[in-house]
Formats: C-alpha cells, sequence, structure tokens
C-alpha cells in the first residue's frame, strides 16, 4: 500500500489559465480522502491527474517513493469509477466486471470465480448475464463500483459517483461504500460537490475553490477551525452567519449592529485589525442563557423543520440565521432574545479573509 | 352513418398522410406499378404497350447471354467497390478521430468528395485514365511499367469504374462512420485504459461493437447503391468494352431509350429489384444479429 502525495500540482489546459493552482496534499494508505468543492473548482481535474488521464503541467505526483508523472494510468495502480459509470454498453454485467482481468490474461476460471464473488459481495449475482440498459441506476452504480474492486488495486479514484441517484439510494450507497472501503482496506480518493456526502464519508476531506487548497482536515476539524470564509460558508447549513464588525479600541468591543456589541478582553484586542469579519455557526445563536448577555434583532423569517426551527434575523440589513432545537412560533416583526455563545465565534481579518482568531477569549 | 363516425381516427390519420402518401405514390408505387405492368407487354417505339406477352419478357431476358453477363458484372462491381470503400472509409474515420493536431483539415478533406456530383468526379477521372495523357499512365511510365488501356481494356474497365466509384462512396460513407465513432462515450476508452487495455484491444472490444450499427446501415445503403450505380458508367465506359462494364441499370437504360423495347427493360428493373430486395433482407437476417444497438 502507497502513500499518495500531490507536491506543486499545477494544471492548465490552455497554457493560461490554471485549474489547479499549486496543490500540496499527502494521502494516506487505506484513508478514505474527499475531494469537495462547488462546481468548475477542479475536483475532476485532480482526479484525472491522479489517474494519469490528464497530464501535470507542473509540480510532481508521487506514490510511495516513486514520481509517476509519466508513468501509464494502467501502471499506477489505481482503478476509477467514472461519474457517468462508462459501462460498457454492449457487455453484460459479468463482461464488464471482468474486463479488466480479461485484459491482464488472466484464466477463465480464475476470473470466473472472482466476477462471482465480487458480485455477490454487491448483490448483483442474479444480474450477470443482462446488459447494463436492463439495469437500474442504483444497480448500474454497483456494476460500476464492481468493477473497479474486482481489479484489487490500492488506490481507487470517484468521480462523483452518486450524483445520478436519488436521494434515498444516495444515503443508502454513501455507506455501503464505506463499509466496502474499511472492508477491503483499499485507499479512496472521493469527489463529491455535496458537503454532506463530504462530512459523512470521508476520514479527511479537502476543500478546493478556484483551483486552490483551501483546507485539508478530517470534516469535524474543517467544521469547527474553517480556515477562511469560504470554508466556513461552503460546510455547513444552512451556512456560517458573517457580518463585518468593527473593532472598538476604546471600550474594547466589537461592534456587530447598531444594537449588538460584545465586548473583548484586551489580549485579544492586540490581535485584531481595525474591522473584522465576524463569524458564528446558526447552532451557536442560542436561546438566552442566564449568566450571560442578551441580545435582540428582529425576526424576518421562520422555518418550521418540526425537530428544528430555522430562525432569521435582520442585523442591520443582513440576515443571520439561528438554529434551535424543537418547534419555536415566532412571528416577523417579533424581536427575538438571544445569545452567543462566545467560544465558538470566529473572527476572520477582512482583507484576507483568513481566520484570525476562534472563540472570544485572548 | 355509424360507419362513417366508426371510420373517424383512420380518416383524420390518413389526412396527415396525405402529403406523403401523394408524393410516394406519384414518384415511387406508380411508377413501380407501371414497371410490373409494362414488362408483361411488347411495346411500341412511343412506350405504349401494344401486345400482351405474359412472361415472354422474362424468359427472354433470362435466356439472353447479354443479360446474365451484365448481373455478372453487377455482382462483381459490388464486390468490388463495397467491402473496398466501407473498409478505406472505416480506417480513415479512426485516424481522423485521433486527437491530433491539424486533424480538422483532413476531416474536411476526406470528406469532401461527397460534395462533387457523380457526373463531375466522373469526368476528373476520365482525364486521370487517359491513354496518353492521363496521370495514371505517366505515373507508370515513370516507374517504366507499360501503359494500361483502363477503359477500354475488357479486362480492366469495370476495375477502372470500380475504383472510380470506391472514391466517390468514401466521403459519405467516412462522414456517417466518423459521426457514429464520436458518438462512443470518451471514458469507455479511459476506463479500459486505466484497465490497461492496449490500442488493439480497445479498437476490437469497444469501437468496432459500438459502431455496429453504423457499419450495418453504411453497408445496406452502400449495396443498394452500387446495384443501383449508372453516372459513372454513362459517362466513363457507356457500358463498353464489350460490355464488360454493362452493370444491369445501365443495361436497362439502353434497352428502354436507346433500343425502344421498354417491356423488356422493365423485366430487367423489377429482377434488380428482386435482387436488391433479397441482398437487403438477408443483410437483415444474418448482419443484424451482430449488431449492437445501443
Ligand atoms: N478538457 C478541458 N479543456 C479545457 N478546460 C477544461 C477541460 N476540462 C475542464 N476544464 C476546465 O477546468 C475547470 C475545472 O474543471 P473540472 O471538471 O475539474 O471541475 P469540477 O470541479 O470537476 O466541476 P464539477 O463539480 O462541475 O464536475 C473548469 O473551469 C473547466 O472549464
Ligand atoms: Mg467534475
Amino acid at each position: 500500500m502507497e502513500r499518495v502525495k500531490l507536491e506543486n500540482v499545477k494544471k492548465s489546459y490552455d497554457k493560461q489559465t490554471e485549474v489547479l493552482r499549486d496543490i500540496n496534499v499527502e494521502i494516506e494508505p487505506g484513508e478514505f480522502f474527499v475531494l469537495v468543492g462547488p462546481s468548475g473548482c477542479g475536483k475532476s481535474t485532480m482526479l484525472r491527474v491522479i489517474a494519469g488521464l490528464e497530464e501535470i503541467s507542473a509540480g510532481s505526483l508521487i506514490f510511495g517513493e516513486e514520481i509517476v508523472n509519466d508513468i501509464h494510468p494502467s501502471k499506477r495502480g489505481i482503478t476509477m469509477v467514472f461519474q457517468n459509470y462508462a459501462l460498457y454498453p454492449h457487455m453484460t454485467v459479468a463482461e464488464n466486471i471482468g474486463f479488466g482481468l480479461q485484459v491482464k490474461k488472466l484464466g477463465k476460471q480464475l476470473r470466473k470465480e472472482k466476477i462471482e464473488e465480487v458480485a455477490a459481495m454487491l448483490g448483483l449475482s442474479d444480474y450477470l448475464s443482462r446488459k447494463p440498459r436492463q439495469l437500474s441506476g442504483g444497480q448500474r452504480q454497483r456494476v460500476a463500483l464492481a468493477r473497479a474492486i474486482v481489479n484489487e488495486q490500492p488506490i481507487c479514484l470517484m468521480d462523483e459517483p452518486l450524483s445520478n441517484l436519488d436521494a434515498k439510494l444516495r444515503a443508502h450507497m454513501r455507506s455501503e461504500l464505506r463499509r466496502l472501503q474499511k472492508k477491503l482496506g483499499f485507499t479512496m480518493i472521493y469527489v463529491t460537490h455535496d458537503q454532506v456526502e463530504a462530512m459523512t464519508m470521508g476520514d479527511r476531506m479537502m476543500i478546493l475553490d478556484k483551483g486552490i487548497a483551501q483546507q485539508i482536515g478530517s470534516p469535524m476539524d474543517i467544521y469547527n477551525y474553517p480556515e477562511n470564509t469560504f470554508v466556513a460558508t461552503f460546510i455547513g447549513s444552512p451556512p456560517m452567519n458573517l457580518k463585518k464588525a468593527i473593532v472598538q479600541a476604546g471600550a474594547p468591543a466589537i461592534r456587530l449592529s447598531s444594537t449588538i456589541t460584545l465586548s473583548v478582553e484586551a489580549e485579544l484586542l492586540e490581535k485584531l485589525p481595525d474591522s473584522v469579519i465576524f463569524g458564528i455557526r446558526p447552532e451557536h445563536l442560542v436561546q438566552p442563557v442566564e449568566g450571560s448577555k442578551i441580545y435582540k434583532a428582529p425576526v424576518v423569517n421562520v422555518a418550521l423543520l418540526g425537530n428544528e426551527t430555522l430562525i432569521s434575523l435582520d442585523l442591520d440589513g443582513e440576515e443571520w440565521i439561528c438554529k434551535w432545537g424543537g418547534q419555536w412560533h415566532y412571528k416577523v416583526g417579533q424581536s427575538l432574545e438571544f445569545s452567543i455563545n462566545e467560544e465558538e465565534v470566529c473572527l476572520f481579518d477582512p482583507e484576507t479573509e483568513k481566520i484570525i482568531q476562534k472563540g472570544m477569549k485572548g | 352513418m355509424k360507419l362513417w363516425k366508426r371510420t373517424v381516427n383512420v380518416r383524420v390519420g390518413l389526412l396527415y398522410l396525405l402529403p406523403s402518401i401523394i408524393l410516394f405514390g406519384l414518384f415511387v408505387f406508380y411508377p413501380m406499378a407501371k414497371t410490373i405492368y409494362l414488362s408483361f407487354f411488347l411495346t411500341n417505339q412511343n412506350g405504349l404497350p401494344v401486345y400482351f406477352n405474359g412472361l415472354e419478357n422474362y424468359t427472354f431476358i433470362f435466356s439472353s447471354d447479354e443479360f446474365r453477363n451484365s448481373m455478372k458484372a453487377t455482382l462483381l462491381f459490388v464486390v468490388y467497390t463495397v467491402p473496398v470503400s466501407v473498409l478505406i472509409a472505416l480506417i480513415m474515420a479512426i485516424l481522423a478521430n485521433e486527437k491530433l493536431k491539424g486533424v480538422g483539415f483532413y476531416r474536411t478533406i476526406f470528406s469532401s468528395t461527397m460534395g462533387i456530383s457523380v457526373a463531375a468526379s466522373a469526368v476528373v477521372w476520365l482525364f486521370l485514365f487517359h491513354p496518353s495523357v492521363g496521370a495514371f499512365n505517366n505515373i507508370l511510365k515513370t516507374v517504366d511499367l507499360p501503359a494500361v488501356q483502363w477503359l477500354l481494356d475488357p479486362d480492366w474497365a469495370l476495375l477502372s469504374v470500380s475504383l472510380t466509384t470506391i472514391w466517390m462512396n468514401i466521403g459519405f460513407n467516412f462522414l456517417v462512420i466518423l459521426g457514429g465513432l464520436q458518438n462512443i462515450d470518451e471514458s469507455l476508452y479511459e476506463s479500459a485504459t486505466i484497465d490497461g487495455a492496449g490500442y488493439f484491444t480497445k479498437l476490437r472490444r469497444i469501437t468496432i461493437p459500438l459502431l455496429s450499427p453504423t457499419l450495418f446501415f453504411i453497408i445496406t445503403i452502400s449495396l443498394i447503391n452500387a446495384f443501383q450505380s449508372f453516372g459513372q458508367i454513362d459517362i466513363l465506359t457507356k457500358g463498353g468494352p464489350i460490355q464488360s462494364t454493362n452493370l444491369v441499370v445501365y443495361s436497362i437504360y439502353k434497352e428502354a431509350f436507346v433500343n425502344y423495347q421498354f417491356g423488356t427493360a422493365s423485366a430487367q428493373a423489377i429482377v434488380l429489384f428482386g435482387v436488391v430486395l433479397i441482398v437487403t433482407i438477408l443483410q437483415f437476417k444474418f448482419g443484424e444479429r451482430k449488431v449492437h444497438y445501443q
């Protein structure tokens, strides 16, 4: 099993715009690594670069200790599941699964055994003689998966494999994929634009935007300690509330809106510029807590979801959302009292949008 | 009254079909019926049936050496032209489908014969075949080979006409096959590449099977076209020398419009129709089994 390492990897299709800019990451053997980002950010490109389907413009791709920039895709020890599955429409399920083995000149008997074993593992035994067009979306997806794992390569690449499935099947396949990966122990590099998928499946994830790696880490680390405002708003639903706030050196305090000002300790004040971007997740705008400061803001919308309620507030023209457990029947225009969980506040630099401080304690 | 109401759907349907019924009727069904009708008659110079001849016209053409010879020439012509033009077009399309620099230029060139009419290309080839100033004989001369009477030698004429026909058909075949190739999903090849499949494995296991509907279509069309070739014969050889390129359609033309034997000409046309029909049915019966439709 080998570590996958990207060093200063750059990729440009037209020699002008860089689709990947200086990617540095190490993916550990046996890890479930998720690549997530908005559409067009370069996820597929990065996967294809790792697979060897696209050439690298600069930098090196290292498997184990070996630089594999110029190694043929079939010699890299990878398999790949394509977004559209890329099943051969004229071959049966069994032929599809066995294609790679046949190309590698495996004996007929051995091939048959392996195909049957994998098919049984994925519940495809009854469909082996069917053509792909006679299968449902979920079954096709499993054939694509079977085709990948039957080759027993140490690294498996997947490009949004679940995006064509309906919500229920997708949830089911997520856990199935995850279970399979842990059982067989291969390294998974998994592309998705769905942050829920990224959060629930990945051991670690990388957030990509405009070809730049924004943050790499475990889902909870990234959720709790976003490195910049992009990550803070991309991960989490509803996204983190952000608002530009003025730092008042005299008080000392952070003035969030005309009615909301938070006092700051002197130690923290030293680290802050004249203004900051103040960030707080919806679930950390809590019901008033005794002993902590209580703020007020007018309600502009209430979304009752049954088990929780999303209450939108108006802060000097910007909409913030609080997420409270249970059902809360507020009326639009009413004033809502709430507290801010100060440990969870994120303060970002307004210029660089990078995080300066997590929590209001110096 | 009841019947009038019950057939309302049929009547509406017929109304929609009317334009094509009229067109087909006028240009296909009526001439065909008329041909069948004429094939049982002797006609006068104006093509009017004057004497009912029963099956005499058919027995006559089947016993005539001339007609048998022209059937043989037609079959040979089909065998010479169809496989070669499809194969060459296939190879060119595969080459032109590669992602290479400047490939668009070749695509245009390769498909260009499609834009040239049969008459124009036949005239060009007439010059190429010219015994003394033609390009082919000049080339032969430079490598010290004896000149060939391309269109005047009975042993060569059919081959020469076939060569012209192959060249003319390649443009269309190329374009259709290239279209078929471009319909094949690129990710299938990428997946096969990752599995370690080489160029020829991919060609044999992916390209050809997925192209089979296109190839089937092209072969069917080419067969029918070859059986019906006329223009290039008329311009290049006029059926000669010594009947060696007297393909059936040309023979029909001569019989009808040179000899004014509309009856036997019609009988030949009906026989040709039967042959093309049988060949097409056979092709669908045996060829289509190997075709994979998406
Ligand atoms: N073959 C190509 N030639 C030129 N530009 C390309 C090519 N493939 C992708 N791009 C460009 O590279 C950028 C990144 O594309 P990529 O497919 O990697 O995005 P992605 O993150 O996978 O998006 P999505 O979530 O929509 O699949 C896009 O701006 C795209 O237009
Ligand atoms: Mg993509």
